[in-house]
């Protein structure tokens, strides 16, 4: 029969109890967890039409609603005056922007319209193309794992044999793909607009430019990585979804305005900066998801978390 | 502070009939603590559970019945004492162990957008299975097991409380585990679907499965188990084989017996195996005997002396009646520490 045994000791009198270290889980990752994580994140993400439609909807109005609004306006206005006075204020872009709008759209022999729509769409319109993929893959990282906890299912996975390193690479790209897929995709329409706009007013299609593609490929998903890792580490900690969101309204604000800032700054920049910014980003993507990382433990997707 | 109650040993097999001799049990929790902040769940609890066993644990609700399931898989880790699940240790050997093991909690822990199908899938392929023929095959025979092989397809949110406790059932049986952790696994069920799932779990110890299963329904736990650990403030109270509990509790047998004539009664005084004869005026005596096998004997001794017997009835004791009885006794026990 069980033997007596003593209890452990209470701690000191208006103390609570010491928290505990994280369980740490160490050994290679799997990447086939990760990405059965992922791909089990993306389908009920995909089933919940409230949440992607108007997350498609905030896609449509960055890339092609106000882009197609703005450049037809801008080429079709008859009044030479305005788009001279429209012409005169890109003065103020770094000399390396003008020669790039001069020698791209014809020299002296380009049409006010042209230069003017052509570093509209080139220079201007760069930090969408890191607000969008931001704005969406926040709302989805930021009840990636507090949802679980509410849901009841973060005790199923508690339970798995899945580590926590591989959950949490797994939310994190189903975080990170919604948001960085509209963008391409919008990116591409928004391609298409600006070379059927544009095009014609200077010389045939030119779009995107080389630091267009290096901002997309390069600069843009880190950013993505960046805020989310971020997120994703708000989100193990808070208690409920409501306050998951806020929480990480707040920390992605500063970010989608710094990664406005360099990614604006990267094409100004030309190549080599807009290489060096998305090679600073990455830096800082991967000291986040380090950290990142450990803030997921089992305790937490319990909802029993009293580690630090 | 909780009080462990220490009963009479009897002389019988510790372990449960199901359980082959020799074996290493399967988990072996050594007193085990674990605390959550100033609130302590587990407060040194110790017990094993043998191979091929349904083994209940019994306690109110915050007796630490889910907290110790938590310690077996490795999802928390203890603050102290020894947790051995297969021999390994789930806070190092975790994924080993994890693989191994099923889980049903007490909320089922579905994905409602998903379908059965999807959910079955994605446990499958966490625990290794895949996403090909092992997995399909699998699924397939969980599914057909289980009852719910007709609405795979289905989104869960449309699933009824007792479909969504059977496809639970069904996941975590899919990697063929060798163990399986029931957290009231009947709760919200009518009593059919409570019976079903009860009659699935005895199956699956037939199979060579072993189990731990936590309830604070007596009745359950009663035709099910083949050792109950009752738990209490974290520590286990008594635990044992049922019947050998109730042995150990009210080691004497007692029978009420009933006469026309009451006085002939006290003629059982003398009789082999009895220890006592309580007689009441207004009632049937009170016998306590060694065995009820002597209940016959007894019978036949007052037809001897001319009795005409009315009533013969022998007083079991059932597991409900033992989880009061020690709670009870630990609640004094409690009182009196703290008068102390």
């Amino acid at each position: 029969m069980t033997a007596t045994i003593d209890p452990p000791a209470p701690p000191p009198k208006g103390q609570g109890y010491p928290q505990r270290p994280a369980q740490r889980e160490t050994g290679r990752i799997e990447w086939g967890q990760i990405a059965t994580v992922a791909r089990t994140d993306l389908k009920q993400l995909i089933q919940a039409k409230d949440f992607w439609g108007p997350m498609v909807g905030l896609g449509a109005i960055f890339f092609c609603v106000v882009p197609t609004i703005l450049l037809f306006s801008l080429t079709s206005i008859a009044t030479v005056d305005a788009v001279e006075q429209i012409s005169q204020t890109l003065e103020v872009l770094p000399d390396r922007a003008q020669e790039s709008i001069q020698s791209s759209t014809g020299g002296d022999d380009a049409t006010p319209q042209g230069q003017a729509s052509y570093a509209l769409a080139v220079f201007l319109f760069a930090p969408v193309a890191v607000v969008v993929p931001l704005t969406i893959s926040t709302a989805v990282g930021a009840a990636t794992i507090v949802g679980e906890r509410e849901r009841g299912t973060g005790e199923f996975l508690a339970h798995s044999p899945a580590g926590v390193r591989e959950i949490y690479l797994g939310k994190l790209l189903a975080s990170l793909i919604p948001g960085y897929v509209t963008t391409v995709v919008g990116f591409g329409i928004y391609s298409l607009i600006v070379n059927l706009i544009v095009g014609p007013e200077v010389g045939g299609w030119f779009f995107p430019t080389t630091q267009w593609w290096i901002l997309m490929a390069w600069v843009v998903p880190p950013f993505l990585a960046l805020t989310l890792s971020l997120v994703l580490r708000l989100s193990a900690r808070v208690k409920s979804t409501a306050a998951a969101q806020q929480a990480s309204g707040l920390v992605s604000l500063p970010l989608i305005m710094v990664a406005y800032s360099q990614s604006t700054g990267a094409l100004f920049g030309g190549a080599r900066v807009t290489w060096i910014i998305g090679g600073l980003a990455w830096l800082l993507a991967v000291l986040g998801l380090r950290r990142g990382m450990r803030a997921v433990s089992r305790a937490r997707l319990l909802g029993v978390a009293d580690e630090q | 502070m909780p009080v462990v109650m220490t009963l009479p040993s009897v002389p019988s097999a510790s372990a449960p009939d199901r359980a082959p001799a020799g074996h290493a049990p399967v988990v072996s929790l050594d007193r085990v603590e674990r605390t959550f902040g100033d609130q302590t769940a587990l407060a040194g609890l110790s017990f094993t559970v043998p191979a091929r066993s349904i083994t209940v644990l019994l306690g109110p609700n915050g007796a630490g019945k889910t907290t110790c399931t938590r310690v077996v898989t490795g999802a928390l880790g203890p603050d102290g004492g020894t947790v051995r699940v297969f021999g390994l240790d789930p806070a190092t050997d975790g994924p080993e162990v994890r693989r191994r093991i099923g889980i049903v909690s007490a909320k089922p822990a579905l994905y409602d957008r998903l379908s059965g199908l999807d959910n079955l899938r994605y446990a499958a392929e966490l625990y290794g299975l895949g996403r090909r023929d092992v997995a399909a095959r699998r699924i397939g025979e969980a599914a057909e097991r289980f009852g719910i092989a007709g609405a795979l397809d289905q989104q869960v949110g449309g699933y009824s409380t007792g479909m969504k406790t059977r496809l639970a059932l069904a996941r975590s049986v899919l990697h063929e585990p060798e163990l399986v952790l029931y957290d009231e696994p009947t709760s919200g069920l009518d009593p059919e679907s409570s019976y079903a799932v009860l009659e699935l779990i005895r199956e699956m110890t037939g199979q060579g499965n072993t189990v731990i299963m936590c309830t604070h329904l007596l009745l359950e736990a009663e035709g099910l188990a083949d050792q109950v650990v009752m738990l209490q403030d974290g520590q286990s109270l008594v635990q044992g084989p049922p019947d050998e509990l109730v042995r150990r509790y009210w080691p004497d047998r007692t029978v009420l017996i009933d006469a026309e004539d009451r006085a002939a009664l006290a003629a059982l005084a003398g009789e082999p195996g009895v220890h006592d004869v309580r007689h009441r005026d207004d009632g049937p005596a009170t016998v306590v005997v060694d065995d009820l096998a002597r209940i016959p004997d007894l019978v036949h001794a007052l037809a001897r002396a001319g009795a005409r017997v009315t009533r013969v009835e022998a007083e079991r004791h059932s597991l409900e009646d033992l989880y009061f009885a020690v709670r009870r006794d630990s609640g004094e026990n409690r009182i009196g520490e703290v008068v102390q």
